[in-house]
């Protein structure tokens, strides 16, 4: 039997209004879902053309690109020549010119291991790290300081520019983190004189600034060592970053330290493991691990206050660029000078910054219970 | 018949390295001796170096006459002034920069946080823009930005730009009209501080009501109206005893007014904007931290919207956020040494600076500058525990 007062079958699907979907639909209910939002919206929407509009209007449209001499800045925008002009001095600041290719060999040489560490899939991680490490800095040193093998001895007076915080900022990270494991593993020791000396150390670095460190290191370090020893200016500086740096490194590590349960210890124990054992093998393994966000945090505000060299006379990229901007042939190029310096860090620390985020997702999925 | 033997192999006592208390003060005796014996060949070279050099160590260096002048004096000052009196004025720089700093970052930096969260698009992108584009960036470039390209490019006195003919900017800064008390002006003050303890007192009788009788009084709106209401009558009633200078063009500058140093300016503008950076991260991840479950019971129990955020989310996000929040607030009054780079005379500029220089009393110097720094960052800790001790979740 049939029965013809009831559908059998269903109405298809019918398509949702104009108003909900496209284009508009996404503007409706995100931009202008209510009064309130609408107003906010409109507001934003004027504050971005009257900011966003000019800026690229200056720093692209109208800019000066080519040219080599203060005549190329013509227009209305950024003269970018200003930049160009100097580029070499930025990147490897007074370094001789015949010996900046081993400056170069260090940056890809640098760029080639840290690719290696961060790319997940690539093999013989642990060989790699111990690598940067310990093998990198020495080729570094022997490359960049030269004096042996028949290489120029280039004095630390000389370096500069991006190459010079490169060298601080990896320098001081190289040092800090194992420095502060070690902080750390003392922090949590059960001998209290050991205990006592890594909260002071720790809580006296982390509750100065590290301007007074940087004077201290320049104006205290060479009355601590006998007088007639030269106390290269670029070694106090890296100490002075070092000892700051692997206090804040002691205090992540210590917060990783803290989250390992109880038991992993006490399995070691039973298993007949030693300390060194138990910690180098069970417990930094998972504690580092588990604060790669923390470390890596630390290291993009290493390598921003790796700029404050300039205050106790270093030539880094920032130094270096605010002296151009005191050469009588380039006087008033301020806002080139110091975006172009925000858009160099910028890049380096927002990578960083993405990256920790990019593993933390990734670790997420092991410990999120 | 298989029998588990019964002696088991005797446990020596081994040697003597092996038990772990005698380790443990064999380890602390070799580390202190090692510090020790490093401590004191440090002590022992300063001491040659200083000799070496004919400085004399002690704190007799701070009677001494400064001779040189300072730009910006919250005190009493002349070139005549001692030594020890410009610790005192940059100190007190640095502490009014830090104060200014804390103020303006706490306000952008909730305003962004919030426009993080908030359900526009355009302005949750622009929030995370300012977050990721500020944080990122150096704060000693952001200073020499705002002091170089910003308010060094801005004209002379002469060409100032003016904001309603009182507020005036130029390359010397910038001038604001002065507050000129008058007599009888005294009241005022004393006026608002009973209004506070006036509205603190109906606070604590308007919740004791609430608890006797379940009746809520708008205590924020009429605490606000007695804070603000009290002091307007009676500055009205004494006849408006407040005058403002306005600044005047006098010549090549202006005079009148008060002037703020461009130093003071890029200082401010740059540590606020950086540190509102970290803060907006901080009071979104706090707020976020409130469990969903937490507003979903609120709205359950017909708890209307701005009550839920006020009584429900906030105490509960602030919990997260404070401790975070003040380690934002140490970092600031730390980072605000940079001003040294710009010339703003802070502690660190005039008196590890300056008076180092003339002096050449390096390790006193350096330790009374360290000593501030800590001083402030441990008291604060002290504080913070306190306050974590307090607001610990109670669990069973």
């Amino acid at each position: 039997m049939t029965d013809s007062t009831f559908r059998t079958e269903m109405i298809e699907a019918r398509e949702a209004p104009d108003q909900s979907r496209g284009v508009i639909g996404w503007f409706r209910a995100n931009l202008f879902n209510g009064p309130i939002n609408s107003i906010i919206s409109i507001v934003v929407i004027l504050l971005l053309a009257r900011l966003v509009w000019p800026f690229l209007e200056w720093a692209v449209i109208d800019a000066d690109w080519i040219g080599t001499t203060r005549d190329a800045c013509t227009g209305e925008g950024a003269c970018w020549v200003f930049i160009s002009a100097r580029f070499e001095s930025i990147v490897y600041g007074f370094y001789p010119e015949a010996a900046r290719w081993r400056v170069d060999i260090v940056f890809a040489l640098l760029a080639i291991l840290v690719a290696w560490l961060a790319i997940p899939k690539m093999p013989r991680k642990k060989w790699v790290a111990l690598f940067t490490l310990i093998g990198f800095p020495i080729i570094a040193f022997v490359l960049l300081v030269g004096g042996m093998f028949g290489l120029q001895h280039v004095p630390t007076r000389a370096w500069g520019g991006l190459m010079l915080t490169l060298t601080i900022a990896v320098v001081g990270i190289v040092g800090s983190l194992p420095l502060g494991i070690i902080l750390a593993l003392g922090r949590r020791s059960k001998m209290p004189f050991v205990k006592g000396v890594c909260v002071i150390f720790i809580e006296f670095w982390r509750g100065v600034p590290l301007i007074t460190v940087l004077f201290m290191a320049s104006v205290m370090l060479p009355l601590f060592v006998p007088g007639n020893i030269d106390f290269d200016k670029l070694v106090r500086a890296l100490i002075g970053i070092m000892f700051f740096w692997s206090a804040y490194m002691a205090e992540v590590i210590r917060s990783g330290l803290q989250a390992i349960g109880k038991g992993q210890n006490e399995a070691g124990q039973a298993l007949g493991l030693g300390y060194w054992q138990r910690t180098g093998l069970i417990i930094l393994p998972q504690a580092l691990k588990m604060v790669i966000p923390g470390i890596v945090n630390t290291f993009i505000a290493l390598f921003k206050d790796t700029s404050l060299v300039l205050i106790i006379g270093l030539f880094d990229m920032l130094a270096i660029i605010r002296a151009g901007l005191t050469d009588s042939n380039w006087l008033g190029f301020s806002t080139e000078g110091y975006v172009f310096a925000a858009a160099v860090y910028w890049v380096f620390c927002f990578s960083m910054s993405r990256y920790s985020q990019y593993i933390e997702r990734r670790l997420n999925t092991g410990h999120k219970r | 018949m298989l029998r588990p033997s019964t002696t088991l192999p005797r446990r020596g006592r081994g040697p003597l390295w092996r038990n772990p208390a005698v380790r443990a003060l064999i380890i602390q005796a070799v580390l202190f001796l090692a510090l020790a014996i490093f401590i004191g060949y440090l002590v022992h070279n300063t001491l040659l170096n200083l000799e070496a050099r004919g400085i004399h160590t002690g704190f007799g260096f701070l009677d001494g006459r400064a001779g040189f002048s300072i730009p910006q004096t919250l005190i009493d000052y002349t070139s005549d002034s001692t030594y020890g009196k410009t610790f005192v004025i940059g100190l007190l720089n640095t502490l009014l920069v830090s104060a200014l700093g804390i103020v303006a970052a706490t306000i952008i930096g909730f305003l962004v946080g919030i426009a993080r969260l908030s359900p526009n698009w355009l302005l949750a992108r622009l929030a995370t823009i300012y977050v990721e584009a500020f944080r990122n960036i150096p704060l000693l470039v952001q200073i020499l930005f705002w002091y170089y390209a910003v308010l060094r490019a801005l004209p002379s006195p002469r060409q100032s730009l003016s904001l309603f003919d009182a507020f005036f900017f130029n390359v010397r800064g910038m001038v604001m009209p002065d507050p000129q008390p008058l007599d009888g002006f005294s009241a005022t003050p004393w006026a608002l501080l009973v209004a506070i303890v006036a509205a603190i007192v109906f606070g604590l009788l308007a919740k004791r009501r609430q608890a006797r009788t379940g009746q809520a009084l708008p205590v924020y709106w009429i605490g606000a109206a007695i804070i603000i209401g009290l002091p307007l009558i009676v500055f009205l009633a004494t006849g408006s005893p407040l005058e403002w200078a306005l600044p005047e063009m006098a010549g090549f500058n202006f005079r009148g007014g008060i002037n703020i140093l461009p130093e003071l300016l890029a200082l401010w503008l740059a540590l606020s904007i950086y540190t509102a950076a970290f803060i907006a991260e901080i009071v979104r991840s706090g707020i976020l931290s409130v469990s969903h479950g937490q507003t979903e019971a609120a709205r359950s129990l017909s708890l209307p919207e701005a009550i839920t955020l006020r009584k429900i989310v906030i105490p509960q996000a602030m919990r997260v956020i404070v401790p975070q929040m003040t380690s934002q607030y140490l970092n600031l009054i730390k980072n605000s040494s940079l001003a040294t780079a710009i010339g703003y005379p802070d502690l660190v500029a005039v008196f590890a600076g300056t008076t180092l220089n003339q002096t050449g009393q390096a390790i006193e110097i350096i330790a009374m500058t360290m000593a501030v720094y800590l001083v402030i960052s441990l008291t604060v800790s002290f504080l913070m525990n306190l306050y974590n001790a307090r607001t610990l979740l109670k669990e069973r």
